[in-house]
């Protein structure tokens, strides 16, 4: 495989660029999210009780998100690395802001209203931040890390992460981990290291469950084994939403026949449990679809991950790659009672622009990655 | 390994990297990455096959229960009537304002608007927001007011568009037309109690209730509970989360309670209260073809409406505390000594078992005493009656020692064999709960309930309807019905037709005298008292355009002493002896009997005769021609009044 590589190298000179390259598109990504968005809109058109409103602002967003996604597209990649710091910093500052002076909303403090700019939540921008600040660590330093290296890399994880846990949102506090800690896993990380961080991890989980965890996510993790026993209240989404997916059944009632998510009973049906609409109404084989499109997306994506030809390009693109995953596994896993219930979208298909706009970022990058490469190989 | 120089894109010489080697390292890591994600969609995939297509069945049925309710609903309680048609009890719609909490934006804005919508007083939204925290789920309305007029519906319909969560209900709830005047007979409907609900629960009769709120309490509301619940039906609706109804699957009509038609009528009725003229007390009047009962007053009465929603207790400890009793049916549960109205009976005792004829006469000279006592037990005339009282002029004249001689010659026992079938001291079985037996005594019954011998003197006070003696007018006027028709017993009930369909009037065992001529001559003594020269009753009735045989009667409430004489003056007004009279007619034919007691008005003759005249008017004269007069001859002397 190595000589492959080899004769890829920048000294076999000047490649022609077809015109994709030079508007820095990738074509077979571009296609596949616009589908996806476009399935996406189908469900929400049904799933939102405003049916067209709510709709075309998410076809709005998308729409922004493209454009977004393009102009990302052309920011080289040494640019970024140059970037990411700054990024980084400016995001962590704005989480101590948000720590400080932040509202209060539904007894989390997670806003943020900066004069002049709509009201934000810092902790979606380290989603890209985070990333964005390890590979451009990693580029510059030998891989795999080294000791030190990691112990900086986990400081640079743990801050903003537990800012955000402390919150509280957890949920965006694992998801914003997840994107820090699979930069670790890609960059070559021992399995020393690994096994160690595993085994942390699980002796930590009591201490987490006693000292860490408020009751109601204690109460969302005991939902997941016995939902029956708060029925009304907590066990209430979980049950419903499963009873969504389940009388789907293969074929599903059809869109906009669904009685769980028409009816009311199923709660956030537009936006975190809009898979069990998905479910309901176009059945198992429109599971599969939405599961396939995703599956050729994070494909793509790692391919291009796989092709990049600099350390920063590989680590930020798997990264980004392996968390729309882990968005995509959390969310449907949640939504099934795989999961305890954390508030993650459906990424491309749940509405909301910030979740839109932040993904659409992570794929620009991704289509800059690719187009900086010296051949196409499609 | 070998170090190969490295160019980024834009040609800067950064540093030098194993190039192969990391290479290696991350495409091992991509192909980890993949492998874990490939495995992790499989689980998912997994998840969603198990739910959807394992599970389908089971999560099918536990939407459809999500979304399908079968919704009871309620039959119309059947409507009871008058002889006549005119409604006495009804089913009509009441609307009832609701608020949905979680409809409601601002539900102080909402209530204060309400507040000057409908006049709401203070204490009304009070009671409301204590309501409010009392709800046992979410969505469940909580009634503000009810009883709502037109006009305020109109008001809350033009203003409904700012007030989401206000919602106006409609309920069929029972209506009492007439208010006080049948109140007894007709009882009343109420909410169901948690007592009730376990009765019905033990009776497997639950279903029978679903979506019914009320049940009868008292009266024909309660012994004809089943014809007039109807039976409810049923319909499955989808709704929403919210308990909205989205549309009706299907649906199968209630079937609407029986009408019952009644033999009181409202005519009769008003005139026997008129004639109590606001006097405790109660009148009866049987129909003795049918055994109807035509008037069915107990005085003081209650509006019946009062306990259909719910009685505030307030209202509640007044009706219960009263010393008049309103709530008591006087009719079947006041059981009064029958005085002198049980004469009639004690002298057809004599005369069927041998101890006095027709002829039989004796000298009375104002008392009686038994053998070797002192005590005298007086005539209620200072000085008696005289000699030359037969069993004719004893009923006429209410002789007491006549009858005091005659019971100690009888002995109580036979007395009370004799009375027995008359229905005293045992319930008639007429329509309706809660009747009482009053007191037959006998030498047994005094042994059961005091443990105590019978003294002769408990006799002699047997003879006149005092001491132990108690009965109900109801079973004053049954008894009365009886001798009327010599014998025949017919069950006194009030009601004459369900649906309709006239009920077959039921017979008891008929009484057989020996010697049938007996009951012609107590008869005739009866008739002496109301239109005879003698009779004790004869101002009353010496007009009337029909004949009658009646009875005064005088029942003491408080003892006298010995040498004490019944003073009005010296009494309370609640210690004063009631006033009773029992009467039927025509004679020859007898109609209807009746029986009417005035508590405290000190005699039969002036208090309770001239009730009981308006009631036979009110009954005979609409349905009979002018009499072919059979009227005694005339009677102009007025007979002297019992005291």
């Amino acid at each position: 495989m190595a000589s492959d590589f080899i004769r890829q190298l920048p000294s076999s000179g000047k490649i022609p660029r077809s015109i994709w390259q030079k508007l820095h598109i990738d074509p077979p990504l571009f296609l596949l999210l616009l589908l996806t968005c476009g399935y996406g809109l189908f469900v929400l058109y049904s799933a939102a009780s405003d049916h067209r409103i709510s709709m075309e602002k998410q076809a709005s967003f998308m729409g922004l998100g493209f454009m977004v996604m393009l102009m990302v597209a052309h920011v080289s990649q040494s640019t970024w690395r140059l970037i990411a710091p700054f990024f980084y910093t400016t995001g962590f500052i704005l989480l101590l802001g948000v720590a400080f002076f932040g509202e209060i909303s539904l007894g989390a403090r997670r806003w943020l209203s900066i004069p002049g700019l709509p009201r934000f939540q810092p902790s979606e921008m380290m989603k890209i931040g985070l990333p964005l600040m390890l590979a451009s660590y990693f580029h510059s330093r030998s891989v795999p890390p080294r000791f030190k290296h990691v112990i900086c890399a986990l400081l640079l994880i743990a801050l903003p992460v537990g800012l955000i846990v402390k919150q509280p949102d957890l949920g965006t506090g694992m998801l914003v981990m997840a994107s820090g800690v699979v930069v670790l896993f890609m960059s070559g990380l021992g399995w020393g290291y690994i096994l160690t961080a595993l085994a942390t991890a699980s002796a930590m989980a009591p201490v987490m469950w006693f000292f860490v965890m408020h009751d109601y996510q204690r109460m969302r993790v005991l939902m997941l084994f016995d939902p029956e026993s708060d029925k009304l209240g907590a066990g209430w989404n979980i049950i419903q939403s499963q009873t969504a997916i389940g009388s789907g059944g293969w074929q599903g009632k059809g869109w906009q026949m669904g009685t769980q998510s028409q009816l009311d009973f199923l709660p956030e049906s537009h936006t975190d449990f809009i898979i069990a609409v998905l479910s309901e109404e176009l059945g198992f084989r429109g599971v599969i679809l939405l599961l396939t499109l995703y599956l050729l997306i994070i494909a793509r994506c790692l391919w291009i991950s796989w092709r990049a030809q600099e350390t920063f390009g590989r680590l930020l693109g798997s990264a980004i790659s392996l968390t729309f995953f882990v968005y995509i596994f959390v969310n449907m896993g949640m939504v099934s009672g795989l999961l305890p219930v954390v508030g993650v979208p459906l990424p491309l298909v749940s509405q909301g622009g910030t979740a839109i706009i932040i993904l659409m970022i992570g794929f620009g990058m991704l289509m800059g990655i690719s187009t900086e490469q010296k051949r196409s190989l499609f | 390994m070998e170090f190969r120089p490295y160019n980024n894109a834009q040609g800067q010489n950064i540093f030098f990297k194993d190039q192969d080697s990391e290479r290696r390292l991350f495409t091992g890591r991509i192909l980890i990455g993949t492998a874990i994600i490939g495995l992790l969609f499989l689980l998912l995939l997994g998840r969603y096959y198990n739910l959807q297509i394992i599970q389908h069945d089971h999560f099918t049925t536990q939407a459809d229960a999500n979304r399908i309710h079968t919704m009871a609903i309620a039959p119309a309680r059947g409507v009871i009537q008058d002889r006549e048609g005119t409604v006495l009890a009804q089913s009509k719609p009441s609307f009832t304002l609701e608020i949905i909490k979680e409809r409601v934006h601002d539900i102080d804005y909402t209530l204060r608007e309400l507040q000057s919508i409908l006049d709401l007083d203070d204490s009304e939204i009070t009671r409301f927001r204590e309501r409010l925290k009392r709800r046992e789920r979410p969505y469940e309305g909580v009634p503000l007011r009810d009883n709502l007029d037109d006009e305020q519906i109109a008001r809350i319909a033009v203003n409904r568009y700012r007030l989401p969560g206000v919602e106006i209900i409609a309920e069929l709830v029972r209506d009492y037309p007439m208010k006080e005047l049948f109140a007894h007979s007709i009882g009343y409907v109420g909410r169901i109690n948690e007592k009730e609900l376990n009765q019905l629960a033990v009776d497997d009769k639950l279903k029978n209730y679903s979506g019914v709120f009320s049940i009868g309490k008292t009266g024909i509301e309660r012994y004809y509970e089943e014809e007039l619940l109807g039976i409810p039906g049923a319909q499955n609706v989808e709704t929403d989360v919210h308990g909205r109804i989205l549309r009706t699957l299907d649906r199968k009509d209630p079937v609407r309670g029986k009408t019952l038609t009644l033999f009181l009528d409202v005519k009769m009725q008003q005139a026997a209260v008129d004639a109590l003229a606001g006097r405790r007390g109660a009148v009866v009047a049987i129909d003795l073809d049918s055994g109807g009962v035509v008037t069915a007053v107990s005085n003081p009465s209650f509006d019946p409406n009062l306990f259909v929603t719910g009685i505030n207790s307030h209202d509640y400890g007044a009706l219960r505390d009263s010393p008049d009793t309103p709530l008591m049916n006087r009719m079947i549960q006041g059981t009064y000594p029958p005085g002198s109205t049980i004469k009639p009976l004690v002298a057809l005792a004599g005369l069927e078992n041998g101890f006095i004829t027709p002829d039989y006469q004796i000298f009375d000279p104002g008392y009686f005493q038994l053998p070797g006592q002192e005590h005298k037990y007086r005539d209620w005339k200072k000085g008696g009656h005289g000699g030359g009282i037969d069993v004719h002029l004893a009923i006429a004249q209410s002789c007491d020692v006549f009858f005091y001689q005659l019971a100690t010659r009888m002995g109580i026992d036979r007395i009370h064999d004799f009375l027995d079938p008359f229905n005293l001291g045992r319930t008639t079985g007429v329509d309706l709960t809660g009747e009482k037996s009053g007191v037959l005594p006998s030498r047994l019954w005094k042994q059961k309930t005091f443990k105590q011998m019978w003294y002769p003197g408990d006799t002699v006070n047997a003879g006149i309807g005092q001491g132990y003696h108690l009965a109900t007018p109801l079973q004053l006027a049954t008894a009365t019905g009886i001798l009327a028709k010599r014998g025949i017993r017919i069950r006194p009930h009030l009601v004459k037709a369900i649906d309709g369909k006239e009920l077959l009037p039921e017979f008891d065992t008929p009484i057989i005298l020996n010697n049938p001529k007996n009951w012609d001559v107590v008869i005739s003594g009866m008739h002496e008292v109301a239109q005879g020269e003698r009779g004790t009753a004869n101002k009353v009735f010496k007009d009337a355009p029909y004949t009658v045989a009646g009875k005064t009667g005088t029942a003491q409430v408080v003892g006298i002493a010995q040498n004490e004489k019944y003073d009005v003056s010296k009494l309370t007004d609640r210690q004063r002896d009631h006033g009773l009279f029992i009467a039927f007619a025509p004679v020859e034919s007898p109609k209807v009997a009746v029986a009417v007691l005035v508590e405290n008005g000190n005699s039969g003759s002036g208090a309770a005769a001239p009730v009981a005249r308006k009631v036979l008017d009110a009954y005979l004269l609409n349905r009979m021609p002018p009499p072919a007069a059979t009227l005694p001859e005339s009677a102009t002397t007025p007979g002297e009044a019992e005291e």
